[in-house]
């Protein structure tokens, strides 16, 4: 019995002492947790999340300060990918931080833009081009769609408008779609 | 037909019916102008080109309309004479069914050319010949329609040791290369001689299928005239075996050469270049007329009573084609290119393009709805049929998994699409589809991803600057207070307040006039606008609000149903 | 979701489509085991028709009752011919006159748990017939062990060993690997390969007697199976060339004690093995390296189990053994891409 306890143990701690060097001799540097968050996040700045940008948020759920279900640009399926990158459940979309929408970019009413600066300012990503009382113009190919210029402009002259399917950007379809019911061949 | 030339093998490929011959036993008609031309912009590979013309504007036959933009893009022209009726978006000659930026031109019968000069090319550098051909139009006839002018660079060594000529012709129905083969040898052979010089290339090697005698034979004879006049013997036509995608460009280099050129590689980095046939008369066209490419030979075939090779103008509505050849009542599709990789045309009025080789019209008696999906055995008919050495069925696992990075480690990319594994599966996957689903999937994501790093870089450098501002303003600011305090102490506790609050006030005066002017340029401009809001106005600002809230909520279930 | 219940609704190229089905493979494949059953049946009567309608029967019911509770299109599954090469390939590899429950309880592992457990059609990680013939040896390895004896084609005997009362001395008889090797295990330590051949009446010119010509009656059906291109040549190659040369190996270095190449190919389930078992290939390999490196396996763990083990044959669990590895061959063996200098493909 004794023997049989002793040779237990003695196996336990000579596996257990070459498991700890393999940790420490096959360790595999990774990137920071914070960097492979921001990757999955979309970087649209939009702060919908609560925090200040997309690397804030990052920060906050690595540090277990947020949950993963709070960017509306990311989507379901950004969701699953950080599901997936921290071994956490699953959640749907938080209704509170806001809902998925259609990708979109900002256009500026020209004809009603004062140039007034107040949308350059709140850009994040510096999309929007112009001078104090020259009219303004957004860079559609760098805005983000994050919506942060509406709220201060002064005139209500910026609207968000759907990045529409052209030719060039046209998905092919998954390929069977329609499901049909075993019981109706069945019968 | 050489008989030193070795042949090499490759894996793979099938052996369908070819169907070809009810194309062949009429020669080359020229299709007449319809009234309306429909002339996409963007017909190649690269960058939309931008509209040089507008509505009402008279054109000439061969009149560049649509001017080559930024890198890889290529020029459109007017393929009659005739005005201008819009500049518009109209349905695309695409399986998306969506629509993008056309010429419509009305044509007036009387066919003008433009000034047709010959460029002489010898006494050009090549960057002008290059960019002559650009201007001209001149793209891959084969189907893949990437512009010419890019693919005629000798790459890093300045010269090639081959230069391929592709008329293996391999898709069923397809006889457009074979017919232009057999009545126009000589002129494509000129074209091909143009190419040699600028690639400078040793040999030409003509690769066609040995069921098309008649074009080998014709060939034949044009490359020994070719070859006697001048006094070598470096244009050879070989006769390949007949195998289904023999005349993919890189498996026709591998059957002529012994070369294989990696997916994502230049050919010329391995000494040898690859041409349509169709494309080397396109040449000859440009260089020697002074001709725009504005037409081509279309094959129209399929579930009609007589298929035939017709030289269609750019533009010509697909009808007007089917008409021709008296389309069969049974009929209920209009495919573009071949029964192994066409294209599922959204309708029969889309427009001919360069890349459009064959109107195949279809039936479900010529092409069966294909039977219910069966789950896959695993039995590697598809690898076995694979033509670039691909396992199709684990990139099929993955692809219907949507596990697209396992696709990718697969060598999705390295998939031409030719078809061959859905053709031998025998659980009637649709494997292409599955391929072509997770590559539009992969790219969009790519796009997205570098949408997203440009994104982060631009914040990123939005903050270093907010604080370096900042930084740069205290800066100032302490200059500022300790030059004030040299002048007088009691100043000190007003100007160490920021210096930002008088700004900041004059800012908010001067946003207040500038609003208070666009009110009244407002008033000014539509006064019946603000003054007394009628109900027509009231109407039509709620009719636009509505509009807009609609266009959203139909954009959000659109894409739910995608996911 | 799956797939296979869907309606495709696009239709895009290629529009052609080669004429062939799974029923068409799995038909070809019926039909290649055919040979082998007619010699079979000449040699050891009847009964094995019995096994392998009752397999058939039990396979369809079983088949479409699993089809059902998954919610699956019926007619479209139940004719494609999967079920019935399992149920074919159990019939002939258990022992024809086992009583008819064996048959059945054999055949409903292989169809509910080994197919439609796992997934179904295409899903399943282990031969649906190896499962079912280990399981069965497994847990009743006397009745798993009753083999008819050769020439004996009295029907009636036969028909009462399956269905009623077992009067089994008459018609049974050790199989030829069963009978060597309780000869070399049990009996005096003198014993030799030659002796024991030569003395037992189960041994015919090359193989077992008797059943070397059902060996060579699958060999002509694996020929038709390789001329139609149902299976490659890879497989059968190198399962029978793995045997052979192994068992020739330490025939030659101990002819005493281990039994030369002719024989380990020409008894047992070596030949229906070769061309039928290995070669199923949901579970086994795909790639040309990996499938000669996967029946290759098979056939040096099923040397060993025959050598040194205690069961009769040992295919089954071999086969099992190596669809296990299947994964894990293929991806290593994924060959070069079009262009490519190195392998491509796989996470290597």
């Amino acid at each position: 019995m004794l023997e049989a306890l002793l040779v237990m143990a003695l196996g336990a701690v000579v596996l257990g002492a070459a498991l700890g060097y393999a940790a420490v001799r096959f360790r595999v540097e990774g990137d920071p947790l914070v960097e492979k968050i921001d990757a999955i996040l979309p970087q649209t700045q939009c702060g919908q999340c609560g925090f200040p940008g997309c690397k804030p948020y990052a920060t906050a759920i690595a540090k277990g300060e947020a949950e993963i279900n709070q960017c509306p640009p990311g989507g379901e399926e950004g969701i699953h990918k950080l599901a997936d990158l921290l071994g956490r459940e699953f959640k749907p979309l938080s209704a509170e931080h806001g809902v998925e929408k259609p990708k979109s970019v900002a256009v500026i009413d020209e004809q009603a833009c004062i140039g007034c600066t107040l949308c350059i300012q709140a850009c994040p990503v510096d999309a929007i081009v112009g001078a104090a009382k020259q009219m303004h113009t957004i860079v559609a190919s760098q805005c983000t769609g994050c919506e942060l210029c509406l709220p201060p402009c002064p005139v209500d002259c910026i609207s968000m408008e759907p990045i529409a399917e052209s030719v060039e950007t046209w998905k092919w379809r998954y390929p069977v779609v329609r499901i049909v019911p075993a019981q109706k061949e069945a019968a | 037909m050489s008989v030193l030339q070795r042949l090499f093998g490759f894996h793979g490929g099938v052996k369908p019916d070819y169907h070809k011959d009810a194309s062949t036993s009429l020669p080359i008609a020229v299709a007449p102008t319809p009234t309306f031309l429909v002339i996409p912009l963007h017909q190649s590979i690269g960058g939309p080109p931008r509209p040089l013309v507008k509505a009402g504007e008279r054109v000439l036959k061969g009149q560049r309309i649509g001017g080559a933009d930024g890198n890889a893009s290529s020029a459109v022209h007017a393929s009659a004479s005739g005005t201008v009726v819009a500049v518009e978006m109209r349905l695309m000659p695409h399986t998306s069914g969506l629509s993008a930026m056309c010429v419509v031109i009305e044509t007036d019968g009387r066919d003008e050319w433009v000034a047709n000069q010959p460029f002489d090319y010898r006494s050009a550098t090549p960057t002008q010949i290059r960019d002559y051909l650009r201007d001209a139009g001149v793209v891959g006839l084969g189907g893949a329609v990437f512009p010419t002018y890019l693919k005629l660079n000798a790459g890093k060594q300045g010269k090639l040791d081959t230069l391929v000529l592709n008329g293996a012709e391999c898709e069923p129905f397809i006889t457009c290369d074979d017919v232009l083969m057999r009545e126009r040898a000589a002129a494509i052979l000129k074209g091909a001689a143009i190419m040699r010089e600028m690639l400078a290339a040793g040999k030409v090697l003509i690769g066609i299928e040995d069921n098309k005698p008649e074009a080998i034979a014709a060939m034949e004879a044009a490359a020994r005239a070719a070859n006697a006049a001048a006094a070598d013997a470096a244009i050879e036509v070989v006769a390949v075996p007949t195998r289904y995608p023999a005349g993919g460009a890189k498996k026709l280099i591998r059957v002529l050469t012994g070369i294989e050129v990696p997916h994502g590689e230049r050919s010329t980095d391995y000494g040898v270049q690859c041409f349509n046939v169709g494309t080397a008369y396109a040449i000859h066209e440009a260089i020697e007329l002074g001709r725009p490419l504005i037409s081509r030979i279309v094959t129209v075939a399929g579930n009609v009573k007589q298929a035939r090779n017709y030289e269609v103008l750019f533009g010509t509505p697909m009808q007007d084609l089917i008409a021709l050849c008296d389309k069969l009542p049974d009929s209920d599709r209009v495919i573009m290119g071949g029964p192994m990789m066409g294209l599922l045309m959204p309708g029969e009025d889309v427009p001919v393009v360069k890349a459009t080789n064959c109107v195949l019209v279809g039936s479900k008696k010529l092409f069966p709805p294909p039977p219910p999906e069966m789950p896959c055995i695993r039995c590697g008919e598809c690898a076995k049929a694979c033509p670039a050495d691909l396992q199709p069925f684990e990139m099929y696992w993955f692809s219907r998994a949507k596990i697209f990075g396992k696709a990718q480690e697969y060598n999705l990319f390295d998939c031409i699409e030719c078809g061959c594994c859905a053709y031998v599966c025998p659980s009637r996957i649709p494997l292409v589809d599955y391929y072509r689903f997770a590559k539009s999937e992969i790219w969009a994501r790519e796009v997205e991803k570098e949408a997203a790093d440009v994104a982060r870089e631009r914040y990123e450098f939005r903050l270093l600057r907010e604080e370096r501002e900042k930084q740069e303003k205290a800066a100032k600011l302490a200059a500022k207070t300790a030059a004030g305090r040299e002048k007088a102490a009691a100043a000190v506790a007003e100007a160490a307040k920021p210096a930002a609050t008088p700004e900041e006030e004059a800012k908010k005066a001067l946003i207040a006039a500038a609003l208070e002017r666009a009110r009244a340029e407002k008033s000014l401009v539509h006064p019946e606008n603000t003054a007394d809001l009628t109900p027509e106005q009231q109407a039509e600002v709620s009719a636009i609000e509505a509009r807009r809230a609609e266009i959203r909520e139909m954009a959000k279930p659109q894409l739910r149903q995608d996911d | 979701m799956t797939e296979q219940d869907n309606e495709r609704i696009v239709n895009n190229s290629p529009y052609f489509l080669q004429p062939a089905s799974v029923q068409s493979v799995m038909l070809r494949v019926l039909l290649a085991l055919l040979p082998g059953i007619a010699v079979y049946v000449w040699f050891f009567g009847a009964a094995v028709l019995v096994q392998i309608v009752l397999a058939s029967i039990t396979a369809l019911a079983a088949e479409a009752v699993m089809l059902k509770l998954r919610g699956k299109p019926l007619m479209m599954f139940l004719g494609d011919g999967s079920a019935l090469v399992t149920a074919w390939l159990i019939a002939l590899t258990f022992p024809p006159i086992a009583p008819w429950w064996l048959t059945v309880i054999g055949v409903l592992a292989a169809i509910v748990v080994a197919k439609h457990l796992y997934g179904g059609l295409g899903q399943n990680p282990f031969n649906p017939a190896m499962v079912a013939f280990a399981l069965m040896i497994v847990a009743y390895p006397s009745l798993m062990s009753q083999w008819p004896a050769v020439g004996f084609t009295d029907f009636l005997p036969q028909w009462n060993a399956i269905f009623g009362d077992r009067q089994l001395d008459a018609i049974t008889m050790a199989t030829p690997l069963d009978a060597l090797r309780t000869a070399l295990h049990t009996a005096d330590a003198r014993a030799t390969v030659a002796g024991v051949l030569g003395s037992d009446a189960s041994f015919g010119n090359i193989g077992g007697k008797g059943w070397e010509w059902v060996a060579a009656g699958y060999f002509l059906g694996g020929i038709y199976l390789l001329q139609q291109r149902i299976i490659t040549w890879h497989m059968p190659a190198a399962f029978l060339a793995t045997l052979f040369v192994i068992s020739g190996g330490f025939a030659m270095y101990d002819p005493t004690r281990f039994v030369g190449p002719s024989f380990h190919l020409f008894t047992g389930g070596a030949m229906l093995g070769a061309f039928f078992i290995v070669t199923d290939p949901v579970s086994g390999c795909t790639t040309p390296r990996g499938k000669l490196i996967f029946a290759a396996g098979i056939a040096l763990l099923t040397w060993v189990i025959r050598t040194f083990g205690a069961y009769p044959d040992g295919i089954a669990f071999a086969v099992l053994l190596m669809n296990i590895a299947a994964p894990l061959i293929d991806m290593y063996t994924q060959p070069p891409v079009f262009g490519h200098k190195t392998r491509g493909g796989g996470a290597r």
